[in-house]
């Protein structure tokens, strides 16, 4: 059966972002004019502990809520979670692949058995110190994610940053974190094609 | 009394009166019933004091009989005068 | 069908930023609040907007929810809007004023935040606690997403606070699967939200100081039985309140909802009926199965009490198969409590579809388009073969296979 909306898992740690991002991710796909939903996977949440989080996208409305069993997208946020948890659960032929790590895509690969589709490796904590100063990699890599999928149009996100986070962070912080978006973006959109 | 139907009660339980226990006499309960001697009583006004249903009756201030309307005849108004001027009688000596 | 012209705005809200955006807009006079899983964050963000003066409600803090209950049958009974919000074992403690609110006809609304009674200690969704009190004598509807729980509980205090009615309500949606999952949900204007539900206006409010009047007395052998009969009148009249109010809620704002809602069920064959967030999910798997060529639908059944049951055997007498999902258990009884209540409402058909009742999702067990595909096709055999007909077994938990 065709699925009807595309499907993105995020792994991270307790304190990364990961529910952040799948939240920003949707709320910038509504912007965009799509349907969305945006939920964490509930467990024992401490710092630092293993978490995972989705986002459906869809341009219809999304009327099921079951959780994400085979995503079309597998988004990292750290690289010392390969291996330790399952990031290869119900992936497919096709499902992409996004690390933020310095291996190379044939590294991660090879450590975690890949049998999906396409590999993308980041530097998104080493851009998130270049432009927010904090190692938080959750706004690069959806900057990554769209290089890497086009699936939402990068000013619906940066419009999103803006509104969502200027009281938090003032106009410097969004800045920081649309040039850490667009850094990203453009470091996959390099490679895309390769 | 005439019960009321369920169509014609408040609903909730509300009694939309104030004070309407006024209406029930409970002076109905009573068996034995308080007779005063006005002669041995001082108005002292312990009677008053102990009644549990405020069925002293005062004139000017001064013990003058009971509300039998609401006097259950419990008896503690006999019991702790303290010079015996109240007597409990069988209610059915009245009747 | 009108067509709404009320402005609205898309929102991205969780289940429980929706209950809390619903609430702002309603203004209750009197909010009793005692945080629980996963209801917390609701009452967090209404927190928030009465910090920041968004709404004029007295916020009362309390130290358990027998109190919240309590306290909001207070604010109720002394005439203000009073609402309060709870979840699973919340709930269950509010359990002696829960009963006290309805037989008092005070039109409380709250929002539960459906979660797994204890034991074993849970926090994920099923329907154990709104099913266990379904005879407290509270209106009890269920949201399938973020959506309908904000349109629910905008129409839970026009028909909680309808002369003919005057009965709390309990508006659900799923834990967490609702609850926690950011959706898009339309936002009406506030004017046209508070110009919709009205001013409340409590026949008999205790701070009426010129016509004073006894609450709560006791009731006995000689009239106990009539406020019951007042009470069962209420809730039968609420059948036709809600109805109109789905159908004003509908030319005003453009959703419209009954009693509940029928999906591909007309031409169907095999029909499921399920509540919360199932529903949309099973949608899904409708969708599929009609897809290729299954007579499948769906019943969502949006008010569980009042049982809309004469409308629901209109609904589903022509089936010859109806699967009915529970996702709460009765233990010791036929089925689950949907079953039940479906079970009785076909009674008195004298041709009536094979029926079947699955419990499953308990503790928030994920149940998956997949899944619901499945059960049509073992709904689909049963049909055929009458193997299981009229049974009830768990879906789901590991050893039945």
């Amino acid at each position: 059966m065709k699925k009807r909306m595309k499907e993105v898992r995020w792994h991270g740690r307790g304190g990364q972002g990961a529910k952040t991002a799948a939240f920003l991710l949707a709320e910038a796909a509504m912007d965009d004019g799509k349907y969305f939903q945006g939920f964490p996977e509930y467990g024992p949440e401490r710092e630092g502990a293993p978490i995972k989080a989705y986002t459906r996208i869809s341009d219809r409305p999304i009327l099921q809520h079951d959780a994400v069993s085979d995503p079309d997208v597998v988004i990292v946020l750290d690289d010392t979670l390969l291996g330790s948890v399952p990031v290869t659960d119900g992936v497919v032929e096709d499902t992409i692949l996004m690390v933020n790590t310095k291996m190379t895509p044939d590294e991660v690969v090879k450590k975690i058995d890949w049998h999906g589709g396409r590999v993308y490796t980041i530097k998104a904590t080493d851009i998130a110190m270049e432009t927010i100063g904090k190692p938080i990699p959750n706004t690069p890599m959806i900057g990554a994610f769209i290089g890497a999928t086009g699936m939402i149009n990068e000013k619906a996100l940066e419009s999103k940053i803006s509104h969502k986070f200027l009281k938090k962070l003032g106009q410097e912080g969004v800045d920081a974190n649309i040039e850490a978006v667009r850094k990203a973006r453009k470091a996959i959109a390099e490679v895309k094609d390769k | 009394m005439k019960l009321m139907t369920w169509q014609e009660i408040p609903i909730g339980g509300l009694i939309l009166e104030a004070g309407n226990a006024k209406k029930f006499l409970t002076g109905d309960w009573r068996s034995q019933r308080p007779i005063l001697d006005e002669e041995k009583c001082i108005n002292c006004l312990t009677c008053f004091m102990v009644c549990p249903d405020g069925s002293i009756v005062l004139k000017d201030g001064k013990m003058s009989g009971f509300n039998y309307d609401y006097c259950k005849g419990c008896g503690i108004c006999a019991y702790e005068c303290p010079v015996k001027c109240i007597t409990m009688k069988p209610e059915e000596d009245f009747r | 069908m009108t067509t709404a012209t009320v402005k609205k705005i898309r929102r991205a809200f969780t289940g429980n930023e929706a209950g809390a955006e619903a609430m702002r807009q309603i203004n209750p006079d009197v909010a009793a609040v005692f945080p629980i899983t996963p209801q917390t964050e609701l009452m967090h963000a209404f927190a928030s907007f009465v910090a920041n003066g968004k709404v004029k409600t007295e916020l009362v803090m309390v130290e358990s929810e027998h109190s919240a209950m309590s306290a909001t049958v207070g604010a109720s009974a002394a005439g203000a809007r009073a609402m309060t919000a709870t979840s699973a074992n919340g709930l269950a403690l509010m359990w002696e004023i829960v009963y006290i609110a309805a037989s008092s006809r005070l039109p409380i609304v709250m929002p539960i935040i459906n979660r797994a009674l204890s034991g074993p200690i849970n926090i994920h969704c099923d329907h154990s606690d709104m099913m266990g009190c379904r005879d407290s004598g509270w209106i009890q509807m269920f949201s399938e997403n973020s959506q309908e729980e904000y349109d629910n509980l905008i129409q839970a205090i026009r028909i909680a606070e309808h002369p003919d009615v005057l009965l709390p309500v309990m508006v659900g949606q799923d834990g967490f699967i609702i609850s926690h999952s950011l959706e898009s949900v339309e936002v009406f204007d506030d004017e046209e939200v508070r110009d919709f539900i009205g001013e409340y206006h409590p026949k008999n409010p205790l701070l009426d100081t010129d016509h004073p009047y006894t609450f709560g007395p006791l009731d006995l052998q000689d009239y106990y039985m009539e406020h019951k009969r007042q009470q069962h009148q209420g809730m039968q009249n609420a059948r036709q309140v809600i109805l109109d109010t789905g159908k004003e809620f509908g030319e005003k704002f453009g959703h419209h909802y009954s009693n509940f809602e029928e999906f591909h069920l007309e031409d169907a064959e095999i029909g499921m009926i399920a509540l919360g967030s199932t529903a949309g999910t099973a949608k899904v798997a409708v969708e599929n199965l009609r897809e290729q060529g299954k007579k499948v639908g769906l019943l969502k059944l949006r008010v569980f009490r009042p049982f809309p049951f004469k409308e629901l055997v209109e609904a589903v007498k022509h089936l010859k198969g109806l699967i009915v999902l529970d996702r709460s258990d009765s233990f010791g009884a036929m089925g689950g409590p949907v079953f039940l209540d479906v079970s009785a409402s076909l009674n008195n058909l004298t041709k009536k579809p094979v029926t079947r009742n699955l419990i499953y999702g308990l503790g928030g067990r994920d149940m998956k388009v997949q899944d619901l595909e499945k059960i049509f096709g073992m709904m689909e055999k049963t049909v055929k073969t009458g193997k299981g007909a009229g049974s009830s077994q768990y879906y789901g938990a590991r050893g039945d296979d």
